[in-house]
Order: C-alpha cells, then sequence, then structure tokens
C-alpha cells in the first residue's frame, strides 16, 4: 500500500558493507540531476531563441530522463537500472500532467477574481454590450440552480426505482439489458442528449426553448449516473437486514423502503451530489435546449434561459477584454459552486460510510 | 471514488476484484435477488404494485433509449433526402444552402483523430499518473492528490476551452513550430502554417480527459490485492518489476475500459473544442494547420443559424457520433468482460 510497509531496495544505503547491492547512486542524485536539467532549460530559454516555455517544460523532462538513465545504467546497471528508468519515467509523468492542470485553475483564479465583486452576482447582461465593462451572472445563477433542480427532481427518483429494479427483483434477460442500456446511456455525449430533447421537445412537441428543456435534457445525463452509484451502494446493504425484515413478517416492498434504502442513503446522496455537480457544468445540451438569453428569467418552463456554463461559453467567444474577464469570473464561480459540492458528497460519504 | 459515470464500464470489473478480494462481505450479484426472495411466504398486492413500479421505472429507461434513437432518426431522415451529396464521404457542409450539400466526412475525421491524439497524449501519462499515486507516492500524499485528481475530474469542460483558447493556444505556437521544422517530414507534422489546430484541440481534451482516466486507473491499481505485490517484492523483483508482473497485469482491463471511457469522453466533447477550433471542412493529415472540426464542435457553432434541413443535417451528424460512441463503450466493455476470467482465475 505505502513505501512504508513495501519498499523497494533501499537506494545508497550505507548499510550494506557486502556489497551485496552493488553500487548505487546516492538519494540526492535524482534532485541533483532534476535541478541540473531544471538550470539548462532556463539557460536555453535565457540564451537562445527557443521562447515557448511548452518547449523548455519539455526539454527539462526529457533532459531529466535521459541524464538520469545514463548515469544510473553506467553505475548501477541491469535490473535496477530499469527500475530506476521506470521510476524517472512516472515521476516526469506525474509532474507534466500537474502543470497543465495546475495552470488551468491558477489562470482561472487569477483571471477571474478581478471581477468578482458583488455586483457580478446581483446583476444580469440586460442592457451590457460585449465592449461594456459591467454586467453579472445573477440571471445565469438563476438559470443553472433551477435547471439543476428541476433536473435531480426528474432524474433522482426515477434513478433510484430503476436500481431497486436492478438489486433488488432484476433477474434473468431484462435486467441485463437494462442494465447494459445504463452503461449506453452513461456513455451518450452530452451534445446527445441535447440534440434529443431539441427534436423531440422543442421542435417535434413544439414547446420552444425554455429551462424546463434544459432540465430534461440534463436529467437524461443524470440518469445513468444516478443509477449506477444507487446501484453500487443498495449492493452493499447486507442480506442479513433483509432477511431480517423477512423474518419479522414485513413485506418485500416495506423491507426495501424502511430498511434497505435508508441504509444506503448516505453513499446515494454521495452520489446524487456527484451527479448534480457533473451536470451543473454541462454546456452543450444546454445551449441545444435553453437558448440563452441576457435577461433575468425565473420561470424555467417558458421562455429562453441562461446558465453558467452557457454563459461562459457565450462570454468567451467574444473577441472584447470585458466580454473575456465576464467569461473568467464566471468559470471561478463555476468552479467553486462544483467544487464545493463535490467536497460536501466527499465529507458526507466519509461521515457516513457503509461497511 | 470517482464521478459516478466514469466509474460504471470499469465498475463491473472492479466488483469483480473485491469479490476476489473479499468475497465474504461481498457474494456475486446475481444471487442476491433469489436469495432476497427465498424466504418470503407470500406475495402481497402491495408488494406486485411496488415491484411492478420499479420495473416499469426499468422498463421506461429502456424506452428513453428508444425514443432518443427514433427522434434523433426521424429527424435526420428529412434532411438527408433533401441532401444532394453523399452524407458520409462529402467533405462539404452547406445545409442551409439549396440545394443543401452536406457530408459527415469531414467533421468525423476531426472527432476519430483529436480523439486518437489526445489518447495517446494522455493514456501514458494518466498511467504514470495513478502509478505514482498508488505505488510511488508516500501514503498521506498519495490520498491527498487521489483526492486532487477526483476533484480536477469534475472540472467542467467549457472551463478546459476557455483556458485553451486563451491561455493554451497562444502558447503551443512555439512546440507547433518546433514540430514542423523537425519533424515535417512526417505528412502528419507538416504544414505551411501553424494555430489553432487539431493538434491544439488534442491537446486540450488531453489534458481534459487525463484527470479521468487516472482517478479510475489509480481505483484499479488501488484493488491490486497487497499479497501479490508483497510477494513479488519478497522474490527480490524491483519496484518496476513488481508493476509489470503484479500490478499491471491486473489493472489492465480496468486501465483499458477507463482509456475507452476517456475516448468516449474525448470523441462526444462539445464546447472545448468547439472554443478552440476554427470551424473548417477539409480532410487534412496535416494537424498542426489551423483547421479541422468534429461531430459535435460543428452541432455547437452550427445549430443557431440552421434552417429545418439543417437541424436536420446536424441531428443525422449527431447521430454518427452516438453509434460511433456506443461501439466504442460496447468494445471497452468487451474487453472487461473477456479480460475478468484471467485477472479473477490470477487472484
Amino acid at each position: 500500500m505505502s513505501t512504508a510497509t513495501v519498499s523497494g531496495p533501499a537506494v545508497g544505503d550505507t548499510a550494506d558493507r557486502l556489497g551485496l547491492r552493488g553500487q548505487s547512486l546516492p538519494r540526492w542524485m535524482p534532485l541533483a540531476v532534476a535541478a541540473g536539467a531544471v538550470v539548462v532549460s532556463l539557460l536555453i530559454y535565457l540564451l537562445t531563441p527557443v521562447d515557448s516555455e511548452i518547449q523548455i517544460v519539455l526539454m527539462a523532462a526529457l533532459g531529466f530522463v535521459i541524464a538520469m538513465t545514463a548515469l544510473s545504467t553506467a553505475v548501477e546497471g541491469g535490473r535496477r537500472a530499469r527500475d530506476r528508468f521506470a521510476t524517472t519515467l512516472v515521476y516526469t509523468a506525474f509532474l507534466l500532467a500537474v502543470i497543465p492542470l495546475v495552470a488551468v485553475l491558477v489562470s482561472v483564479i487569477g483571471k477571474g477574481a478581478g471581477r468578482l465583486d458583488a455586483g457580478f452576482f446581483t446583476h444580469s447582461m440586460n442592457g451590457i454590450g460585449a465592449r461594456d465593462v459591467g454586467g453579472g451572472i445573477y440571471h445565469a445563477i438563476i438559470g443553472t440552480v433551477e435547471q439543476v433542480l428541476l433536473a435531480s427532481v426528474l432524474a433522482v427518483p426515477f434513478g433510484l426505482l430503476v436500481a431497486i429494479y436492478l438489486v433488488e427483483y432484476g433477474r434473468g434477460r431484462v435486467s441485463r439489458v437494462i442494465s447494459f442500456f445504463v452503461d449506453v446511456l452513461t456513455g451518450l455525449p452530452s451534445i446527445i442528449a441535447g440534440l434529443f430533447i431539441l427534436a423531440f421537445w422543442v421542435i417535434a412537441l413544439d414547446q420552444g426553448f425554455s429551462g424546463f428543456a434544459g432540465a430534461l435534457a440534463l436529467a437524461v445525463l443524470m440518469i445513468p449516473t444516478v443509477v449506477r452509484s444507487a446501484e453500487e451502494m443498495l449492493k452493499l446493504v447486507p442480506n442479513e437486514l433483509r432477511e431480517a425484515g423477512y423474518a419479522l413478517g414485513v413485506p418485500q416492498w416495506r423491507t426495501i423502503l424502511r430498511v434497505v434504502v435508508p441504509t444506503a442513503l448516505p453513499g446515494i446522496v454521495t452520489g446524487v451530489m456527484l451527479a448534480v455537480a457533473r451536470v451543473a457544468g454541462e454546456t452543450a445540451p444546454v445551449l441545444l435546449t435553453v437558448f440563452g438569453t441576457n435577461l433575468i428569467n425565473s420561470n424555467p418552463f417558458s421562455g429562453e434561459q441562461s446558465s453558467l456554463p452557457l454563459y461562459i461559453y457565450s462570454q468567451a467567444g467574444q473577441p472584447q477584454q470585458s466580454a473575456v474577464d465576464r467569461a473568467w469570473a464566471a468559470a471561478l464561480v463555476l468552479i467553486i459552486i462544483i467544487m464545493v459540492l463535490n467536497l460536501a458528497a466527499r465529507l458526507f460519504a466519509g461521515r457516513n460510510r457503509l461497511r | 471514488m470517482t464521478t459516478e459515470p466514469d466509474r460504471s464500464a470499469g465498475a463491473a470489473e472492479q466488483r469483480g476484484a473485491a469479490t476476489a478480494t473479499a468475497p465474504p462481505e461481498d457474494p456475486p450479484p446475481a444471487d442476491r435477488p433469489a436469495v432476497a426472495s427465498a424466504g418470503r411466504p407470500k406475495v402481497g398486492m402491495a408488494d406486485l404494485i411496488f415491484k411492478n413500479l420499479t420495473r416499469t421505472a426499468g422498463l421506461g429507461l429502456l424506452a428513453l433509449i428508444v425514443v432518443i434513437a427514433v427522434f434523433l432518426v426521424l429527424h435526420a431522415t428529412d434532411a438527408l433526402s433533401a441532401n444532394t451529396g453523399n452524407f458520409l464521404t462529402t467533405e462539404e457542409w452547406s445545409p442551409n444552402a439549396s440545394p443543401p450539400k452536406f457530408g459527415v466526412a469531414a467533421t468525423l475525421y476531426g472527432t476519430v483523430v483529436s480523439a486518437a491524439v489526445a489518447m495517446i497524449i494522455a493514456v501514458p501519462v494518466a498511467v504514470g499518473i495513478a502509478l505514482f499515486i498508488t505505488v510511488y507516492a508516500p501514503r498521506q500524499l498519495s490520498s491527498f492528490l487521489g483526492y486532487i485528481v477526483d476533484l480536477l475530474a469534475a472540472v467542467p469542460s467549457v472551463v478546459y476551452g476557455l483556458w485553451g483558447l486563451l491561455v493554451l493556444a497562444p502558447h503551443m505556437k512555439g512546440i507547433q513550430l518546433w514540430l514542423n521544422d523537425y519533424f515535417g517530414w512526417i505528412p502528419l507534422f507538416d504544414a505551411d502554417s501553424v494555430g489553432r489546430s487539431l493538434f491544439v484541440a488534442s491537446v486540450v481534451l488531453a489534458i481534459m480527459i487525463l484527470p479521468i482516466v487516472a482517478a479510475l486507473s489509480r481505483e484499479v491499481f488501488l484493488q491490486v490485492p497487497i499479497a501479490h505485490r508483497e510477494a513479488a517484492l519478497a522474490l527480490g523483483a524491483t519496484r518496476w518489476e513488481m508493476i509489470r508482473v503484479a500490478v499491471l497485469p491486473y489493472g489492465k482491463p480496468g486501465v483499458i475500459s477507463a482509456s475507452m471511457l476517456g475516448l468516449g469522453r474525448a470523441m462526444g466533447e462539445t464546447i472545448a473544442v468547439a472554443l478552440v477550433l476554427p470551424a473548417s471542412f477539409d480532410i487534412s493529415a496535416h494537424i498542426l494547420e489551423p483547421a479541422g472540426n468534429t461531430i459535435a464542435a460543428n452541432v455547437a457553432n452550427g445549430w443557431g443559424e440552421a434552417n429545418e434541413i439543417g437541424r436536420g443535417a446536424l441531428i443525422a451528424s449527431g447521430l454518427v457520433l452516438f453509434v460511433v460512441t456506443m461501439i466504442v463503450n460496447i468494445i471497452a466493455r468487451a474487453i472487461v468482460a473477456r479480460r475478468r476470467e484471467f485477472s479473477g482465475s490470477a487472484a
């Protein structure tokens, strides 16, 4: 599990007086080589016309891997060198991956924080052109909250019932087919969900664009998530609880509703919160079904609405700096909302763990 | 734990893995309903109603899929019959013109190429992250890092798109020029000019699916029985040999299914690509040139000005995307199902 219990061959262990392990590089060597690679790359950056940061970072990484491998092959040799090569690659991959992922967060925080003031949360985009400095996300927050809540109201009971069927009743071909199609729905690209509601609700039933249409599309995306997480949790409920219910003469449906589901509830809630966090960030389905507007529309059942992802998308597409600033600020708000939902779900799961 | 949709395809495999490690607590799901219903004396009215309610919900889910397919096909056929080009081979996309002429070839090409390049970049790195977190990192750090990766997997794609457009794309110029200078003899990297290209879109996609694939692979690697790892080390294996003989064989199906899920995600990704790519409709092997489009991005970009035929055409292209992602998912499931026996017998 960890290096404390399962530790690989110690590197640079001075206790090896008999020399059974052969020569090994000292412990500080990887750090020194890494520092050397960084310094050399920085020199190249400063002294030569190579001016792309990405190239410099890649060069540093490559230099580190090559130097370490060469050193290790020369000093340690054989299997130890191969082990060292793998270690170096894994560390490098990890560091290389951390850079862009951290860069995303840093850019969003750095560029988004500037526009975050009270006015940003309390104003809509009514009458604000792309070039104007003001404007806010009030209408988008209303839209996102309403659409996600409606989607949850639609998807959670339905998904829970399907999960109960699959775990408690499902047997044979029907349940296998349902289970298969839950997987198909899981892999459904979000834009297809949007296209479907567009074709079905907006065009065929002629209901027009509305927050509710967006909620329908989001519900399509939420259902498989809810089914899968609820299914996993229901399966964790020990069979003894069910048998205890039957032994007391409680009918199966009451056993399920009063014993099995309450036992699994914390896990189900966690799954639902994660699903909510996921659909709250979906842009494509909302784009096709809610349409987007600059005005405050708090009625999700009629007329276009906005939503946070949609707002980011429309502002990011504008060339003006003021619009781009708004996009960054809205992105920061969206990330904070989603992170809070995620953290809350995890804390909740940690406190009420089944098993 | 990670976001649930990502888990599900791997979940079946992980369940199998879990039963292998701890059989008493987790009996095979198939037996459960039989056991659960064994002790019941009689079935009451309320029982029947409830059972049928849940059954209806299950069948409703099937109906949902059928309705999705039917409506997409229905709306696509009108446009397809009005099409004067060949839907599968035409590289042009002007469904709003009269006569309408459009084909999915260019966007399908863009979808497949950008997703494939993203996979080539992301999967090895993601496996590296997962290995780092599960094998190399100290214990306290490892659970914290796992947490961070899970959180990054939840960052919405529109944010990656925004970042890709405004931060990454300008920085990608140097590396693209360099690739063109030194590897221009490979047609792939040959370019007259570089800019917001399929390659940039692929890098954004790679960064986007990286946490997803890493989070899933990490979960699979965590399932590797400690006894296997300790046995390998006890036999004198180095850490890499331990990974090769104990961790990777055990985790392989899980990693494959995680990658396939990432592939599905990359192909279906709309907004990040729509923001980064200039919408153009030609098939070009030169992935560094500022050109290209994907099916999903084309829908997001094109539907605003689409007339009735145009919407039908977009829906038809969406149907193609639906079929392609479904095939990818089914392959992922098949791989997991086929490999399960091996990892099961290994346990």
